[in-house]
């Protein structure tokens, strides 16, 4: 948690180095760190090629498709009570009563969270951060900044992460090796599901930076509006 | 007298035959359209052994053959250029229109290869008969990972509904493309877009080989 919290000083002042040095040409209004981000894009994408991607095609290959539904379905049981805490900040309760539902089924009839009961029983799955709550409450997204090993973010949801972290359960919980093996398989989880994406990426992007920042932000606010943005004008 | 209304009668249905029946091929709802398109293209991908072997060549020609002839592809160049399409000359319009069409079908082709246990669910669609602009949503399912949603936007055409723009997880392509392009053609004009889209699918061209 400490070494997070570092990381992020370290970007913040970081970027504001690379915004401080301008860059030639177009700036997007977004994104005024972008050489800094840049940077940071470069070394995560050669983390990811050479550590992180081989290691989720490892994980694909060596464990069949059972387990690791159990994987994605226990990690995602503890990331639903999260979740109903955001919903409830951002004023619905009805949507929290779904997230705290599932996590009653789920962690019992589901088997610690192993089976999705709930989504079967028609309570969906609810995609909750705090960045999102923040969104909510007005907080407008600051600057795109892309941080190391965590990949892209805006400045307030990069913020937000620090909540995010002291809230999660997992870290709360006494025994050091069983957070740290579930610290690797969300990270080994989310990573194996982008397997794929990651193909078409490198081939429908002209620059995978901005393809992927781009992206990035329209994703967010269409997660603010849980799925329901305003649809923008459209010009031809 | 009766041979003659027999004539008339046969006439009249002749002719009712030939301008319904079109009608009704067109009359196809989006979402059923949709449904139709996916499924076919989905059962190839799922019984093709070249394709299941990573043929990227043959599918691109499914892809080419069973989902083009339901996608108005030059509205969705227009939109994914933006204000400037209307300032390209015709043959730059052509050029951009070609150059995009190959990079969409390699990385739709690219992303169908993925496709193994995915399973598309069709959300409740309602739509009012004069609507001639509709959002077809779907999930696309699959075991061990959140659900992703792909959502087509549909116009009507006289031959039939059209899609000219998917959004991935909420992310239209249209507009994530819109910023690329604007960018590129700001930095380089036109044609510095058709170049960077050319060298694109041509370096693609190359790593197949």
């Amino acid at each position: 948690m400490t070494i997070c919290r570092r990381l992020l000083v370290f970007c913040f002042l970081f970027g504001l180095m690379g915004g401080a040095s301008a860059q030639e040409g177009f700036r997007d209004p977004r994104d005024p760190w972008e050489k800094f981000n840049r940077g940071v894009y470069a070394f995560n994408d050669g983390m990811d090629a050479y550590f992180l991607r081989p290691v989720a095609v490892g994980y694909t290959e060596a464990v069949p498709l059972p387990a690791r539904t159990w994987v994605s379905n226990f990690v995602g049981n503890i990331g639903d009570v999260w979740t109903a805490v955001n919903n409830l900040l951002q004023g619905k309760p009805a949507n929290a009563a779904s997230d705290v539902g599932r996590v009653l089924i789920n962690s019992t009839l589901g088997i610690l969270g192993t089976f999705d009961v709930a989504s079967e029983m028609g309570l969906e799955k609810n995609e909750e951060d705090f960045g999102q709550t923040l969104a909510v409450w007005g907080v407008g997204d600051g600057p795109y900044l892309v941080l190391p090993l965590l990949g892209p973010r805006t400045a307030r949801d990069g913020s937000a992460l620090v909540v995010d972290l002291y809230a999660d359960p997992v870290g709360y919980y006494h025994s050091v090796p069983v957070r740290n093996v579930i610290g690797g398989l969300r990270v080994v989880n989310t990573r194996s599901q982008l397997l794929g994406a990651d193909r078409v990426l490198e081939t429908a992007a002209l620059d995978k930076y901005t393809y992927t920042r781009d992206f990035y932000l329209k994703r967010r606010t269409y997660l603010v509006y849980d799925g329901n943005p305003p649809r923008e004008a459209e010009e031809e | 007298m009766k041979g003659q209304s027999m004539k008339f009668l046969k006439a009249c249905v002749s002719l009712l035959a030939a301008v319904s029946f079109p009608v009704f091929a067109n009359d196809i709802a989006p979402d059923a359209m949709i449904k139709q398109v996916s499924d076919e293209v989905l059962q190839i991908v799922r019984s093709d052994k070249a394709i299941q072997a990573g043929d990227m060549k043959r599918i691109s020609e499914v892809v080419d053959a069973k989902m083009l002839p339901h996608v108005n592809f030059t509205r969705m160049t227009s939109l994914a250029v933006g204000r400037d399409w209307r300032s390209a000359t015709p043959q730059q319009q052509a050029d951009l229109g070609a150059e995009f069409k190959t990079l969409l079908v390699r990385s739709y082709a690219g992303a169908l290869s993925n496709y193994r246990d995915q399973q598309i669910v069709f959300k409740a669609f309602k739509m009012k008969p004069e609507e001639t602009d509709v959002l077809v949503r779907t999930d696309v399912r699959q075991p061990g990972a959140q659900p992703v949603a792909i959502d087509y936007n549909v116009m009507k055409t006289p031959d039939g509904w059209k899609i000219y723009d998917v959004a991935v997880a909420g992310v239209s392509l249209v507009t994530n493309y819109r910023e690329e392009f604007g960018r590129e053609i700001r930095a380089n004009g036109i044609d510095g877009l058709i170049k960077s889209l050319r060298d694109k699918n041509r370096s693609a061209e190359q790593a197949k080989k």
